[in-house]
């Protein structure tokens, strides 16, 4: 299983938007994705999953994905993180 | 004939037939089934069907509302592919043998509980996006149409209970001329959505489902809030008279929307905005405010359960100033104590409340509730063109006090990495006396002035305007206001600083030449008399005004003054 960590930057934290494009992103793959905020780990596929973390700024956060495609799935999220500027 | 009245909640007037827009039959028996692939058969059918129509609503708003507005859908169709709610559904339906409305309501109802239950509000409305979906499901499953605005074929106005985002975002504003609801206030869904489709709206009349039928003539005055159901033909020509001329305003004020607002003889003023939540952003913009000349803060304290954190007003002050695009936005310190309560914050009960421990006198004392939100205010200062704004000031040391908190605040948060701009002025509210005729001396230290003129006229008249016995003293054109009003004005040019007015006088049609004679810089008002105060400038002439204001001046009475307006600006 791969993981990678991240610092949220972005001032809202993850809201609906940035929340809509992750969920959006990981469910192109057919691997497992999570995420997981303080302790809690929550589909990355699942938009009230992640919602429900209400991830704010300056949350520290684990993207792991386990599956044929993990390794694209983690790099494509890592774009789309760097690339809303949100972490 | 007859009426009902509830909140004008998006002003102007529609006549029409009504078209009742029920609230459709979802119940259902839960039901023991035999053969559990079949339901999940049964259950994925609805769930695509729900899907392909929520793509068609999509695509509708994002014509009719903007890209913006519909994205909301795509977070509605991540709902119905979302595997957190799809298999314990599923799972329900093969474990339990359950029919699917059953396992839908169960598992969706425990995601709505959950995020009512959130502290952020944001969260919490979430809860009724996924009460619309569960909605859209079971109407597939039921084989119930949900009836929809779409679904209109003539000029109707909607009365309905209430109207979800689906609902508004499918209105065709050519067919829909207006919309009463039972519940609502200003700031709900359906209220917001009317000002920015501009249709003529009245929420929260609790029986207007009740009272109307399908096919009842209906005026919906937005104006006043008022529906009026089979109205005789003398009140709908009246009302079409009103239509008339509204329409002939609107389309004059239209075009000055973009334009400075300038005299007949070419004197430049600033038109400015007064708001309290980032909501109200919408009317400024449409309305062609120049800036905002008062933000009042409070309602961010007023809204909650408890003190709104740092990051809250950063966020609600950062989301007003992106929006002004660079445009002057004066923001107001918090303004509460004295009458003004918060529920969650003990404050004294006091026999003079308006003269007693509020505004800036309970910030500098209690400086855990000031201090966030100076911080709050000057981390947002990187976002556009903020000033700063300290109420209630009655003598310098209290401004020097606020400013020097200020400054401490501003070079720690720029030790610890923050961005603050350099650029931010930091001014007073003149509504105290003191302050008025101390002017000249605070001119030195604050970069400007708004005169607030509802208090200011109060404490000169010493009437309070909640009294009606003593009411008849709130007199805004009365000479000595004009005096204080000039000597403030007068003040702030000597310095080279810049005079506006954020009160209920601003706005006045019959203040409005007085004020611009005694060279007031900028008038800040409700966004919804912006056009029409700048078509009223437009037709004066800044010297004939300062000849009216000389003569006020001297006058004896608010009446001669209010009578020399009359015929100096032909009202």
């Amino acid at each position: 299983m791969a993981e990678k960590h991240y610092t949220v930057i972005s001032e809202s934290g993850i809201h609906a938007r940035p929340a809509t494009l992750l969920v959006q992103t990981a469910s192109k793959f057919d691997s497992d994705i999570q995420l997981e905020y303080k302790g809690k780990r929550v589909n990355l596929k699942s938009i009230m999953g992640v919602m429900s973390l209400g991830i704010g700024k300056g949350a520290e956060i684990i993207i792991s994905a386990e599956g044929s495609d993990a390794e694209e799935a983690l790099n494509s999220l890592e774009e789309l993180l760097k690339k809303e500027g949100l972490a | 004939m007859s009426f009902i009245s509830g909140i004008a909640a998006s002003g102007g007037i529609a006549i029409g037939k009504a078209y009742i827009l029920n609230e459709p039959d979802l119940s259902f028996d839960e039901k023991q089934i035999d053969n559990p692939d079949k339901e999940i058969e049964r259950f994925r059918s609805a769930i695509a069907a729900s899907k392909a129509e929520l793509e068609g609503i999509r695509s509708h708003a994002s014509e009719s509302l903007g890209e913006d507005k519909a994205a909301i859908f795509d977070a509605h169709l991540l709902v119905l592919s979302d595997p957190e709610l799809l298999t314990p559904i599923e799972e329900k339906i093969t474990k339990d043998k359950v029919n699917a409305e059953h396992a839908l309501q169960e598992t969706a109802g425990m995601f709505i509980t959950m995020f009512e239950q959130m502290d952020n509000e944001y969260m919490r409305e979430r809860a009724a996006d996924i009460r619309d979906v569960e909605k859209r499901v079971l109407s597939h499953l039921l084989g119930v149409r949900l009836s929809s605005p779409s679904m209109i074929a003539e000029e109707v106005i909607i009365i309905a209970e209430d109207l979800t985002p689906s609902d508004t975002a499918q209105l065709n504003k050519e067919l829909v001329k207006g919309f009463a609801t039972d519940i609502g206030g200003r700031t709900s869904h359906s209220a917001i959505m009317a000002r920015s489709l501009e249709i003529p709206a009245v929420v929260g009349t609790k029986e207007a489902t009740k009272k109307i039928e399908n096919g009842d003539m209906i005026i919906v005055d937005g104006l006043n809030g008022l529906v009026h159901i089979n109205p005789t033909q003398e009140a709908t020509d009246e009302y079409e008279a009103i239509q008339k001329k509204l329409e002939i305003e609107k389309q004059e004020w239209a075009k000055l929307k973009n334009e400075k607002t300038v005299t007949a003889d070419g004197h430049h003023v600033e038109l400015a905005a007064n708001i309290g939540r980032p909501v109200d952003l919408e009317g400024v913009i449409n309305n062609g405010a120049e800036g905002i000349g008062l933000y009042r803060t409070e309602f961010l304290y007023m809204d909650k359960e408890k003190l709104p954190s740092e990051e809250e007003q950063f966020e609600a002050y950062k989301e007003v100033l992106e929006g002004m695009e660079g445009k002057s936005v004066v923001v107001r310190t918090l303004d509460i104590g004295g009458d003004k309560k918060l529920p969650y914050l003990s404050l004294p009960n006091e026999m003079n409340p308006f003269l007693g421990f509020r505004a800036i006198r309970l910030c500098l004392e209690e400086q855990e509730l000031f201090r966030p939100q100076l911080r709050a205010l000057l981390r947002a200062s990187a976002y556009g063109n903020l000033k700063i704004m300290f109420p209630m000031i009655a003598s310098i040391d209290e401004f020097r006090q606020a400013k020097s908190v200020l400054k401490e605040e501003k070079e720690k948060l720029q030790k610890a990495g923050h961005q603050v701009s350099k650029d931010i002025e930091v001014g007073i509210m003149i509504e105290i006396p003191s302050a008025a005729v101390m002017a000249d001396q605070f001119a030195k230290e604050a970069d400007f002035f708004s005169i607030g003129t509802n208090d200011l006229i109060q404490y000169t008249m010493a009437a309070d305007r909640m009294n009606e016995q003593v009411s008849y003293l709130y007199q805004p054109y009365n000479p000595a206001i004009l005096r204080l009003i000039h000597m403030v004005i007068e003040a702030a040019h000597a310095e080279g600083k810049w005079a506006g007015m954020c009160g209920e006088m601003a706005g006045d049609e019959t203040a409005i030449p007085l004020l611009l004679g005694l060279g007031l810089d900028e008038f800040s008002m409700s966004a919804t008399s912006i056009l029409k105060a700048r078509s009223q400038i437009s037709h004066l002439n800044k010297k004939d005004m300062e000849a009216l204001a000389e003569k006020a001046l001297h006058m004896n009475t608010a009446e001669e003054v209010v009578q020399a307006v009359k015929e100096a600006a032909k009202l």
